[in-house]
């Protein structure tokens, strides 16, 4: 029985989490508890389809048609279905709009709840101890750690992500911006400013 | 559960590393974790909640060394055996019992884009429910220390606030994580002051809004 044991013991648990996780694949594969072409594409699906890229056009749109941009503090997540984009961890999603006054900024204290439809899976320092546990009583510091600096004049709100719901920041439009097409503006929208660790900043060769 | 999870208002965490041009996956093993998770959950044996609580299990000395997928793997792995989905022994032998029948996966490369693109696998519950509270109502979050899970965070506990949202009715976790059903409830966003959370070193005009259950909440 010992020696049974023994054996077991030094053929599995590989402290090595890419050894494990090659068993544990082959394990599910043999056993049809997984299909492996359907791993090949989720992995295919957010390495490459799925991202910030997304979040950024939403933003443009709000930005170029005040209509759309209605509809999509009103119910963010038929306004971002509108341009095809939806699934898991989008399906109750919540706009918050960022003004001259207010600065909006997410984050998940408990977890690492995120966006992924529009925004793709989170960063590393999104889902990390530092991020989650000083967003919340220090967001002044974290944004100055982002390179941004508040005026005590302009209210910060942090949202916790302690639910289903799912939340982006629409952030504000640069100024120099007037003349860009939606495509442009696109382009110009990052990821923090999403998340609202950042603004966007104005496009190269402008001022703000 | 009061665990290392629960980590709002913490203040020694360190600094924030940022990575420029930061890769979705660091290595392909994290994407086959990432991929094994969604595939899994295609089966139904456990919820959203219990996948969480999963991973407030893991002791907090390991919760802090591990880095993000290794956790997924850790849970998955515990949460396989479980469910019954897989042995122990299986796991250790890397190998199907002898004479196991061959299951057919339930997610498949074809529906992947539709399960990933506009076909959440979190719906909202079809239910009723009453709504205790509304919107502008100053409510209290209740101080309570379940030792299961819980995702009313330690530093709201006791402290006043505004209901700024509804958001409708939504499975209520501290169930959902231990199987013990859904207890549809409505779910509201309320706003804190951070001179509440925080005390009088905190901005005057700074909040945080948390996403609160009806039970989680009383009036105030």
């Amino acid at each position: 029985m010992s020696a049974h044991d023994h054996h077991h013991d030094h053929q599995v648990v590989p402290s090595d989490p890419a050894l494990r996780t090659k068993a544990l694949e082959s394990l599910l594969v043999e056993k049809g508890l997984v299909d492996r072409a359907a791993l090949d594409a989720l992995v295919d699906a957010y390495e490459n389809k799925i991202g910030p890229r997304n979040g950024a056009r939403v933003v443009a749109r709000a930005w170029v048609d005040p209509a759309y941009k209605e509809r999509l503090l009103d119910n963010a997540s038929a306004a971002i279905a509108e341009l095809g984009y939806g699934g898991a961890q989008g399906e109750h999603m919540v706009v918050l709009e960022n003004t001259p006054s207010v600065h909006n900024l997410v984050v998940c204290t408990l977890c690492s709840c995120y966006p992924w439809p529009i925004l793709g899976l989170p960063p590393v320092w999104y889902k990390s101890a530092p991020y989650r546990s000083r967003s919340v009583i220090d967001p002044r510091g974290v944004l100055r750690e982002f390179g941004l600096e508040l005026s005590q004049d302009v209210e910060v709100r942090v949202s916790d992500s302690t639910a289903e719901v799912r939340y982006l920041v629409l952030p504000e439009r640069p100024a120099g911006t007037e003349n860009m097409t939606e495509e442009e503006l696109a382009a110009l929208v990052t990821r923090d400013s999403m998340i609202g660790v950042a603004k966007v900043p104005p496009p190269r060769g402008g001022r703000a | 559960m009061n665990g290392i999870h629960d980590m709002g208002g913490m203040q020694d965490m360190g600094q924030i590393q940022r990575e420029e041009n930061e890769p979705v996956f660091h290595q392909p093993w994290e994407g086959r974790v990432f991929a094994m998770n969604r595939a899994l959950v295609a089966w139904r044996k456990w919820n959203i909640d219990a996948g969480r609580y999963g991973i407030e299990l893991l002791p907090p000395a390991d919760y802090l060394r591990m880095s993000y997928y290794e956790k997924w793997l850790t849970r998955n792995l515990d949460l396989l055996v479980k469910s019954g989905l897989v042995t122990q022994e299986e796991i250790e032998s890397g190998e199907p019992a002898p004479g196991s029948q061959r299951a057919i996966p339930p997610l498949t490369a074809a529906s992947v884009p539709a399960m990933a693109g506009l076909r959440g696998n979190f719906m909202r519950p079809d239910a009723e429910a009453t709504a205790r509270f509304e919107l502008g109502q100053q409510v209290r979050a209740r101080n309570i220390n379940p030792v299961g899970h819980t995702r009313l965070p330690r530093y709201a506990r006791g402290k006043k606030g505004l209901v700024v949202r509804c958001h409708g009715i939504f499975v209520f976790p501290d169930t959902n994580a231990h199987f013990l059903g859904e207890q549809p409830q409505h779910l509201y966003s309320v706003r804190f002051a951070a001179r509440e959370l925080w005390g009088e070193d905190a901005s005057p005009r700074d909040s945080v809004n948390i996403d609160m259950w009806d039970s989680y909440l009383d009036h105030a």
